[in-house]
Parts: C-alpha cells; structure tokens; sequence
C-alpha cells in the first residue's frame, strides 16, 4: 500500500520527504533544549492541523471548537493517570472514543437540524465554550485552579507512561505527525476519501450519487475529534499542567486551524508547512519583543496580531496555501499540489 | 408492475401549486420524454423521483417500491440516478475523480471503479479532459460529465434533465445515438426533460406533457406536436 502512495510522489518529491525526515530524525542530536521545544510545536501545530483538516479540508465541515476534542483527550487521560495509574496509551483510547462519541452528538446535533456553514461553527464553539466551564467545576480534574501531572525524574524515559525527558516527547510527537500524514494519505486515495471531497464540493450532488451525506460526515467529525484528544494527551503529558481557561480557549482552537489555513486547506502538506511556517516566525516575534517588554510596553498578544496578519496576507495573496505555491516553485508541478 | 410509476403526485411550495395531480408510467426499458414550457413542474416532478421534496400527495414506485419519503441516496441506490438541470460539477475534482465517486455507488475497489470511471468518460467524449478540474470545462462539456457521473452508479433508470441544452446540432445527434444506445444495449430506462425538440423527436418512445404544473396531454411525439392543447401552451392561443 505505501508503495501504491508514493508512486504518486514525483520522484524530486520523495527525494525532499526523505531529507526532511531524515533532518528530523537526526536534529535532537544538534540541537539545544529551546530550538526542540520549538520543533515540538512545530509538531504539534502539524498534527493538530492535519486533524482538523479531516473535517473542514476533506469533508467541507468547518469548526471552530477542536479545542474541546483536545480538552477531552488532555483530561480524560490525565484523570485516568492521576487517579488509577492507567497509562497514557489506554487514556489515548477512551479519550479518543470519548471525543470521537461527543463528535458524534455535535454533528447529529447540527447535520440532523441542517446547521450548516458558518452556524455550525458556531455550535461546534458553543460546545467548547460551556466544556470550558463545567471543567471549571469539576473538582477531580482540579477545577478552575488547573490539573496537575506527577512530575517524576526527567532522567529516565518510560514511554509507556510518557515520563520522560523532552527528546523522548519530540519522537513521540515526530511518530504521531508522520502517523497522521501517512493516515491522511491513506484516506484521501480511499473510497470514504472521495466520498467525503464529494460531499465537500456539493452536498447534493455527492447525494444523489447514493452517498449517504450524514453517516459520512459524522464519519469525519469522530475522527478528526479522535484524532485531535489523542494530540491532546501528548500534550497534557508534555506540559503536564491542565487549565481550563488555556485547553478550552477559543485561541486554541484557531490556534489550529491556522497551520492548516495558511499551508493550504484540504491538502495533505498544507499543515505541516504551516506549522514550519507559522511557529519559528512567531518564536521569532517573541524574542524580538522581549526586550521591549522590559521597557515597560505592553505587547500582550502581539503572536496572535502576528498570526491575523499572516492569514490577511493568505487571503489576499494565496488564497490556496502556500503548499501549492510551494509545490509549483519545488518543481513538483504536475497539477494540484496535494 | 417494474418500472416507475408516478401516481397523482402534487407538491405546493407555499402558494404555489408547482405540481398538481401528476400521473404517468415510465415501462422498464423505456424511453419516456417529459416536455412543457419552462416552470411547468418539470424539474419539481424529477425532484419528487429523486427524493429531494416528498409529495404532498400522490406516490412513486419504482420496481414495485414505494420511494415516498426516501433521502436522495437511498432513491439512487434503488437504482435511479439523475442529473441536475443546474449542473452541479465536484469543480475543484478532476473530470475523472467526479465520474469516480459516482463509480464508487456501484463498485467499493477504488481501482476497479476509476478504470470504469475511465471507460465511461471515454465514451462521452471527455477522455482528453480526464485531469482538468471540472471547474474548467465548458457548459456543454459539463452537461456530459453529470451524464457521466449518474451513469457511473449503474443506474437502473436514468432521469436526465436538459442534457442537451446548449449542445451544437451534430453533438445533440451523438448524444441522442449514446442514450439510444444504453437504452438498447445496457437495458436503461431513461426519462427526460428536454426543451431541444430535435432529440425528443428523436429518442422517445412516449412524451408527457406538463403545463402550470398539470399533465396536459401524453402520447407519441408525433401525436404530441399535433395537439391543440399543446401547441396553445408552447405558442400561445392566438397562434392555434
């Protein structure tokens, strides 16, 4: 199957992919311990990208309330560690079943009551919205004041409760965004793959093709959620402290959608060359800032200004992404890139 | 009694009384035309078929199944499949990946599907186009590609909806032998609207009439063309 995939690749393409894999492989070992967290979120706007874009890039549906699939998968396993000593990998399960069965209601919710568009993303913010604020009150998972993980000797690495140093984490999360990459791939070549770009292009038609329009997009709606609560664990047992205020945030759902927004939407590099892009650059702004901040200017939010500017300058100049303008100007150019 | 059978269906959109009483049989294997000036019910009739409106009244049957109150997905896999008047292209799709999805109904193995996807492509004329984007083509062209994609479900009975329009002479002739041909070799039932009377003289066995909703006459195309009734509502009453 991978061999069928990669056929499609242009041969400069696979040449490129193999590069950068192997960049990414070998980087812990020259890098500093800021430039991995760096790459890490880099990793993380990636793969949360590239869930996302199962819903709004393949299957059309837009939302802009992910963050509540991610606050379930970051609490779910969390609690589950905490409270039980459950690992985080069997956390990874039923916070994926927990997101992808919440998806599942939303989506009914909204597709069965023809919620569409604009309104549905409304909804889908509605949820993450009044999550934020039960979790607010729910007093196992520490309420308003935050959840705490154990931190327990960052010398050793135990994958198989996530304890451990940065390097191990950057591995996990490298191994989960190229998981998804490979996932994404496989879907788009799949049967369940063109039914949903059908149902994207036009509901009706892809209807009276005999596609049975709402089963297929709760398909999407419970894995993209899936997907997303199981970048949320990686998360929760990375920065091992849970707010409400900062998991369920509306920032955080654009946060990313952005990556996916400004690569190119509906198409499978498109996060990742919006994570590349979007996440040095804003490091970037931080560190320049930094020193203004000392002299007492206010530039709270300055990120986030940056981010708006960067999606103003894709709308207007690259309405598709800069993946495929990147595509053409690689010489990978046979079409559309994907 | 197989074959579809439309009996005294109406539909009302608020005031308006866009189909009134309707009946008519479209036997297996025929190939049945659906005339009438433009908004006589004609498009409102195949959206009753195809199961995007319920009647108000009346019922359809195809093969002996009721399909009132059928989704549009479960008329088609009754076996009935339908164009759209307005064409309605998966435009960022390559013509092939539209004739594809359409494969998909009938076929799961995505490869077997997409060398049908390409027969059927070639055989409407859009073989060189198969990796433009459907965004891309011209109307004409597109008409043929949701001609494509209906016939990519296998369809039983194949509702055909101004196909032909804006087609020049010659290519109106190809597509009427086409249709004569899947008619006769495939077994597909057909039943269309048509405005171009050149392929409705053409291809159809049998011609109903619609006007303001209502059947006005029905019979062979030749009788049709002759009746008074007909001709008043095309033509207006002072040219009878």
């Amino acid at each position: 199957m991978l061999k069928l995939w990669l056929a499609e690749v242009p041969p400069r393409g696979k040449l490129y992919l193999a590069l950068l894999l192997a960049a990414l492989l070998a980087a812990p070992l020259f890098v500093d311990g800021y430039l991995l967290s760096v790459l890490i979120l880099v990793f993380y706007f990636a793969y949360l990208g590239q869930a996302w874009n199962i819903m709004m890039g393949f299957a059309g549906q837009l939302s802009l309330g992910h963050a509540l699939y991610f606050g379930i998968g970051a609490y779910t396993s969390a609690a589950l560690y905490v409270h039980l000593g459950v690992s985080p990998w069997f956390g990874m399960i039923a916070g994926g079943a927990f997101a992808a069965a919440i998806g599942a209601f939303i989506g009914a919710l909204g597709f069965r009551f023809k919620i569409g568009g604009v309104y549905f993303a409304i909804l889908t913010i509605a949820f993450a919205e009044f999550t934020r604020i039960l979790v607010d009150h729910l007093l196992f998972v520490g309420g308003s004041g935050g959840f705490f993980l154990p931190i327990s000797g960052r010398s050793s690495n135990d994958l198989w409760t996530l304890r451990g140093a940065p390097v191990m984490f950057y591995y996990v999360w490298l191994a989960f965004t190229v998981g998804v990459l490979i996932l994404c791939r496989a879907l788009l070549s799949s049967r369940l793959g063109y039914f949903w770009l059908a149902i994207r292009e036009d509901q009706e038609a892809a209807q009276a093709l005999g596609i049975d329009t709402f089963r297929y997009k709760i398909f999407a709606v419970m894995l993209s959620a899936a997907l997303t609560a199981c970048g949320g664990v990686l998360y929760a047992f990375y920065n091992n402290n849970l707010f409400p205020s900062a998991i369920f945030s509306i920032n955080r759902s654009i946060d990313m959608l952005l990556g996916a927004i400004i690569g190119g939407v509906g198409t499978l590099m498109g996060p990742i060359v919006g994570a590349f892009i979007l996440t040095p650059l804003g490091e970037t702004m931080t560190a320049l800032v930094e020193p203004l901040k000392g002299l007492g200017a206010k530039l709270d939010g300055i990120k986030q200004v940056f981010y708006g500017l960067c999606v103003v300058l894709i709308v207007v100049f690259q309405r598709r992404g800069v993946w495929p303008w990147l595509w053409r100007r690689l010489g990978l150019d046979r079409g559309e890139g994907r | 009694m197989s074959g579809l059978t439309v009996r005294g269906i109406s539909k009302r959109f608020r005031g308006l009384q866009a189909v009134k009483d309707v009946s008519f049989d479209v036997p297996e294997h025929g190939l049945i035309g659906l005339i009438g000036p433009n908004g006589a019910g004609k498009t409102t009739t195949f959206n009753l078929i195809a199961g995007v409106y319920a009647p108000d009244e009346g019922e359809v049957t195809f093969g002996g199944q009721r399909l009132n109150g059928l989704r549009p997905d479960q008329v088609c896999a009754a076996g009935i499949a339908r164009t759209f008047q307005i064409v309605r292209p998966f435009g960022e799709l390559s013509v092939l990946d539209n004739v594809l999805v359409g494969c998909l109904h009938a076929e799961a193995d995505v490869s077997a599907a997409r060398r049908r996807a390409g027969e059927i492509v070639d055989r409407l004329g859009l073989g060189a186009k198969r990796d433009q984007v459907a965004a891309s083509l011209t109307l004409p062209d597109r008409k043929r590609l949701e001609v494509a994609r209906a016939l990519g479900t296998k369809p039983k009975l194949l509702l055909l909806d101004e196909v032909m329009a804006g087609l020049r002479p010659t290519e109106v002739d190809q597509m009427v032998a086409f249709f004569r041909e899947i008619n006769r070799d495939l077994g597909v039932t057909i039943l269309l609207i048509e405005h171009v009377m050149r392929a409705v003289m053409a291809l159809a066995q049998y011609v109903v009439v619609l006007n303001h909703g209502e059947k006005i006459a029905e019979g062979t195309p030749e009788r049709v063309v002759r009746d008074p009734a007909v001709l008043e509502c095309y033509l207006g009453e002072e040219a009878v």
